[in-house]
């Protein structure tokens, strides 16, 4: 049970987004420009970014949300699961193994990013805007874990849950216009 | 060196937002909202909290920036600041303030541990549902900040009045983005 009450319908991140709007307002709009907006990383990489550090984390309902839009934007359900298996042998390119490398180091401790690591992002052809967007997603991402676990929100167990979620976030991170209202009972 | 091409002879996240301002100006609404809009946690408690965590992920720059600021907003009781550094059980801080400190550590160290338990020493102390809230979103927040000045190895200032201006600066105007000079 979560340690504040929420909305019942709204397990995970979203109960806590609409029970403080004014801070959920940026937390919203960096996420989705972070992750949708103009980058030569892919909205499907950066999923696997945020679905690496989620899992490091070992936060469930971020996991599964981020591995499910990964899968979405990658129209494949093997690489998400690889990477977190092990991002050193998944079938990604050498820039994203450097990258993801970038990322495990920043989950621990921004110190543990070395400039060794930021070296072989660069040789395998990773750029500044690259580099910083990867520290940056995993910071977010530390941010939405221990949100998320700190406040003890509800991890839904149906895969169907993550199935819908995973098809609204794909389509961005923007607060709907109406909220979240109560599903009617039918 | 910072790892990336930031403007020259700027520190820690202002450089970072200066380098990409798109993000950069949500992540200072996030911090002005979160330290500055309405809370019943005082502006100078928030900045504890921020100071606190910073301090616990061995951010320099972060740790010395939000110390700076909590000293300024407690004013003549700023002492305090650096025995919550120290040994925030031995701080003359409220039972309260060190039972959400205690939650803040635990979102610091691995956030499933904040458990029922921490939470009911907190009620116990008066605090409210946005206490907690507010506790465990600053945490995570600067978690997300240290991470984010250290993963770019960004320039931290070792001389003390520097940050004493910065401390100022967050204390009056609060968080407002930097533009490079003209």
């Amino acid at each position: 049970m979560p340690h504040i009450p929420l909305p019942e319908h709204l397990p995970g991140i979203t109960g806590l987004l609409e029970y403080r709007l004014d801070t959920a307002l940026p937390i919203r709009e960096l996420t989705q420009i972070l992750l949708r907006g103009e980058s030569t990383l892919t909205p499907g990489e950066r999923e696997l970014i945020a679905a690496l550090v989620s899992n490091r984390n070992q936060t469930r309902f971020c996991t599964a949300a981020h591995t499910k839009a990964a899968d979405l934007l990658l129209g494949e359900n093997e690489t998400a699961w690889l990477v977190k298996q092990d991002y050193e042998t998944a079938p990604v390119s050498e820039k994203m193994k450097a990258l993801l490398a970038i990322a495990a180091r920043a989950q621990n401790s921004g110190k543990d990013v070395t400039p060794e690591a930021v070296e072989r992002a660069r040789q395998a052809g990773a750029t500044d805007r690259e580099i910083h967007d990867t520290v940056l997603i995993t910071a977010l991402f530390c941010l939405y874990n221990k949100y998320v676990d700190g406040m003890a929100t509800v991890t839904p167990s149906d895969p169907a849950y993550y199935q819908r979620l995973g098809e609204r976030i794909v389509n961005g991170y923007l607060r709907p216009k109406d909220g979240f209202p109560v599903p009617q009972k039918t | 060196m910072a790892h990336i091409q930031v403007p020259e002879g700027i520190f820690g996240i202002r450089s970072l937002v200066m380098y990409r301002p798109d993000t950069g100006q949500h992540l200072y609404a996030l911090a002005q909202a979160l330290l500055r809009n309405e809370s019943p946690l005082s502006e100078a408690e928030r900045e504890l909290i921020a100071t606190f965590v910073s301090s616990l992920n061995d951010c320099n720059f972060c740790a010395g920036s939000h110390a700076a600021a909590a000293r300024f907003l407690f004013g003549q009781d700023n002492a305090l600041v650096d025995q919550v550094i120290q040994d925030y059980q031995t701080a003359p801080v409220s039972d309260k303030l060190k039972a959400l400190l205690t939650i803040a550590k635990h979102v610091q160290e691995d956030a499933r541990t904040v458990s029922d338990e921490l939470v009911s020493a907190a009620r116990d102390q008066g605090a409210t549902d946005r206490d907690i809230h507010d506790t465990v979103l600053i945490a995570a927040t600067f978690c997300l900040f240290n991470r984010y000045v250290d993963g770019l190895a960004t320039l931290t200032p070792t001389d003390p009045t520097a940050y004493e201006a910065m401390g100022e600066r967050m204390g009056t105007i609060g968080y407002v983005m930097p533009t490079l000079p003209a």
